[in-house]
């Protein structure tokens, strides 16, 4: 029986309140609030996230395949699914892909994971989608697009949700789209879109799935459904048959925003957190086209629980105070940044590290037994040479040493907050704080490490990323 | 091991003044620095035998030297240590006179900061991968020592204000400083905050400056002044890079001191710095940097520099007087010049020419530099000349 094994998800720690853009673009609020990526957060961190939950207590040896489904890659060209990869540590061997372009991006490589398991050229395929797409300043899409990212486990044994169908189609349709340069997402007039776009495909596919597999809409406990504006999502819903009240999964519009491709398996992944076995739940995703799909929910949902998926992240945020603090964050405005020259990243550096800068990989050595990070020739406590095992740091909760708050250190959102970690069970590093309240660190505070983006690097033109920590709660 | 003690003699200094020098280029902080140095010792430039020169990043090669003086053809060693680099380019001299190869030489240190803006110290790669520093600035490492450092003995920032203050005091007194204002306490403490704990007073400016010294044979030292002043001592540590890696670092000391200054006490024979010294110029890139020194240095016991600070120990007319010239709080601090700018204070106070800081018969100088960040491991630099 194949289907979903685990899941996980990632909702940035800022969010912003719909009516602080309203009133810095003098139009009206939608309300609710969206999540905001942070600096430091791109389509990259937030899948890494995600996927680091889901695999969370899974033999990552089984898993032989990882998909990186997103409109928003940090590179275009480039791929995506070997830096992930490396930072949630899975083998050398294993198979990985970008899905790209599509706002189905994310069930595209889900009906790829499911293909890749049916027909057993993969154990497990851990699938990630993840977003944040940016609308132009006073769109609507700008207050309805939010960041966040969904990840989700395919395989056949330890199954909790179980693939009963799908019903996939392509239509051709010019809804919201970008050319070549563009950095925000262009849209026909909202009505077309909704009527001859969103509605008519969402309930033709919707539809289709029923008829195949004799299905009515009083059979699905939850529905998960993508909805490009919550007034559309409101009518397909009538539209399709479901009671709103009882079996329509809250669309997060309110607390978090569209997400692009990664939108429906979250909201996906949300129903399966308060989910049943026996229950039964539709996942429908659209974008030129539209993915159906109709899973069981069986026995080892109750294994996953622990997942921090959509219930953890909803309630761990930040307020942006307004506007241009979002602007700010976003890289929307040019902050007044002074790289240090001698922090240049160079890829030759970067390639000889990679596991320590992609997997957080230290050394523990063989004669004393100490763990040190970053990785050491000769041993800092007993002088051994080249006696070392690899040891992943990247799981390890530790507590905050000690710490600075700092204006000085060159970043777009200041101040800084840098700290030394010591390790539970041994090791120590001095890293950046990430997603915290400055004036709430404290020595002996617990952490978890983070996977995050560090500066652009300008004259580079390359994206780095490095492990921060963050607040463990 | 042979000691060092004695050997060397400081016969001639000089020291440019520190700060903003735009019209001044780094050639002429060189020249103004040298030849105060050569008409101080009573010499000829061509007297020089050897040359060492010091400076972390405002020149390539011992041509940085030899350029701007017209040094001719004679040996001349650029010598770069961090902040130490000053005292390393003075150590190294002494050495080279101390061998019996050259009976006249010349260290001189510089750093022309200035020309390159606020917030870059350029060019300067600490062989750290740049990834595992991100996000540092020198302000936040060594404020990683000052929260910790608060949390073990339970003090606050008006200890360390009370640093600033007393430096910004002998500042005043300090012709060539950069910085001639009394602060008070509150100026301190309601300063905006860099890193926290750190505030502006606490931290050092970006400075231009220049330092030498002309350095003979102890037994020839007479030939050219009688208030010549003795090489007692010297000691060099580095930090093996292990603060960031060992979690039994504690971030309230540094080895590299304790080690360095072991040394340095071995060779002159000390055994109660409080008594035995009469001066020490300590390294205060930040404040929290000369409270732990204090300690590292034995100066005060482990833990207690806040009751000495208290009771005014460290100051002009205290028991053991520490930074009378202003420090690094009021010198800044161009690296290649700040170890030469130290010993310069104790030339000057051990000859009785300090003005109005003088130190009633002072008899032994300690100088100290601690170069580099607490999390990549920094090198300590000490020398102790007397008379």
């Amino acid at each position: 029986m194949v289907g979903i094994v685990s899941y996980g998800a990632h909702i940035p720690f800022y969010r912003l309140s719909r009516d602080e853009i309203a009133k810095a673009m003098g139009r009206p609020s939608m309300g609710g609030e969206k999540a905001v990526a942070s600096y430091d957060e791109d389509s990259m961190t937030m899948a890494v996230s995600a996927a680091r939950e889901c695999v969370k207590g899974i033999d990552k040896e089984k898993i032989d395949a990882l998909f990186f489904a997103s409109t928003t890659p940090p590179y275009r060209e480039k791929q995506c699914a070997s830096v992930v990869a490396m930072a949630v540590d899975l083998r050398a061997d294993v198979s990985v892909a970008d899905f790209a372009n599509s706002l189905r991006a994310g069930t595209n490589a889900l009906r790829a994971a499911i293909d890749a398991v049916n027909s057993k050229s993969a154990r497990l395929v851990l699938v990630t989608a993840t977003d944040c797409r940016l609308g132009g300043a006073g769109s609507e899409l700008e207050q309805i697009f939010g960041a966040g990212a969904a990840a989700i486990l395919v395989g056949s044994e330890d199954v909790a949700a179980e693939i009963e169908g799908s019903f996939t189609y392509s239509d051709e349709f010019m809804d919201q789209w970008r050319m070549e340069e563009d950095s925000i997402v262009r849209s026909w007039e909202t009505r077309f879109v909704r009527q001859e776009g969103y509605t008519r495909i969402m309930q033709e596919g919707v539809s289709q799935l029923m008829n195949k597999y004799g299905l009515k809409p009083e059979d699905f406990t939850k529905v998960a459904l993508y909805g490009s504006d919550p007034r559309g999502h409101r009518d397909l819903v009538r539209l399709l048959g479901f009671d709103p009240k009882t079996q329509v999964q809250d669309p997060l519009f309110d607390g978090v925003g569209n997400t692009g491709c990664a939108f429906a398996p979250m909201i996906f992944v949300a129903a399966l957190e308060a989910s049943k076995a026996g229950d039964r739940i539709l996942l429908a995703n659209y974008g030129d086209g539209c993915d159906v799909f109709s899973f069981k929910v069986s026995d080892g949902i109750s294994k996953i629980r622990d997942r921090r998926a959509i219930n953890y992240y909803l309630t761990q945020k930040a307020m942006l105070p307004n506007y241009a603090a979002y602007q700010r964050i976003r890289h929307l405005i040019t902050s007044e940044v002074t790289p240090h020259p001698k922090d240049d990243m160079f890829v030759p550096v970067l390639w000889r590290s990679r596991a320590e800068i992609l997997s957080l990989h230290g050394s523990k050595c063989r004669n004393c037994g100490e763990l040190q990070f970053p990785k050491q020739r000769i041993c800092a406590y007993c002088g051994s040479k080249d006696n070392f095992e690899d040891v992943g740091f990247s799981d390890k909760k530790g507590s905050v040493f000690t710490y600075t708050i700092d204006s000085m250190a060159p970043s777009v959102n200041p101040p800084t907050v840098r700290c030394v970690v010591d390790f539970e069970g041994g090791g120590r590093m001095v890293c950046v704080m990430a997603d915290c309240e400055p004036d709430k660190v404290a020595i002996d505070m617990p952490v978890e490490m983070i996977f995050r983006k560090l500066l652009d690097v300008e004259n580079a033109g390359l994206h780095s990323y490095f492990w921060k920590c963050k607040p463990s709660i | 091991m042979e000691a060092i003690k004695d050997k060397v003699a400081i016969v001639g200094m000089g020291c440019t003044y520190f700060g903003d020098r735009w019209d001044k280029g780094g050639e002429d902080l060189i020249v103004e620095a040298a030849y105060e140095a050569f008409e101080d010792a009573g010499i000829e430039p061509k007297d020089i035998q050897a040359a060492w020169l010091g400076t972390l990043l405002s020149a390539g090669s011992g041509c940085g030297l030899s350029r701007p003086l017209k040094l001719g053809y004679i040996p001349v060693t650029r010598v770069e240590n961090g902040c130490g680099t000053g005292m390393d380019a003075f150590r190294n001299a002494c050495f080279g006179v101390a061998s019996g190869m050259y009976d006249l030489v010349l260290a001189l240190g510089f750093e022309k900061l200035k020309d390159f803006g606020m917030n870059i110290l350029p060019e300067w790669f600490s062989g750290v991968n740049p990834v595992f520093r991100f996000g540092h600035s020198s302000a936040g490492d060594f404020a990683l020592t000052a929260v910790r450092y608060f949390h073990k003995y339970g003090i606050g920032r008006e200890t360390l204000a009370k640093i600033a203050v007393k430096n910004h005091h002998n500042g005043v007194l300090s012709p060539k400083a950069q910085l001639h204002r009394e602060i008070t306490i509150e100026e301190a403490l309601n300063a905006p905050i860099l890193a926290w704990p750190l505030g502006l007073y606490d931290c050092c400016p970006r400075t231009d400056g220049a330092a030498a010294a002309v350095l003979t044979r102890a037994d020839m030292a007479k030939s050219f002044r009688d208030d010549y002043v003795l090489v007692k001592g010297m000691g060099v540590a580095a930090n093996p890079g292990t603060n960031r890696v060992r979690r039994d670092y504690d971030f309230v000391h540094y080895d590299e001191n304790v080690s360095a200054v072991k040394q340095v006490y071995e060779q002159v024979g000390i055994k109660e710095p409080f008594r035995e010294l009469s001066l020490a110029e300590v390294h205060d890139c930040f404040t929290i940097t000369e409270l732990i020194t204090y300690e590292d240095l034995g100066l005060c016991p482990r833990g207690r520099a806040k009751e000495y600070i208290d009771a005014g120990a460290f100051t002009l007319e205290g028991e053991m007087p520490v930074n009378s010239d202003g420090g690094l709080k009021c010198f800044g601090h161009p690296q290649g010049a700040s170890g030469l700018r130290m010993i310069y204070e104790s030339y000057n106070q051990l000859r009785g020419k300090a003005g109005a800081r003088q130190l009633k018969n002072p008899k032994l100088g300690l100088s100290h530099n601690i170069g580099g960040l607490p999390c990549e491991g920094t090198t300590a630099t000490i020398a102790i000349v007397g008379r």
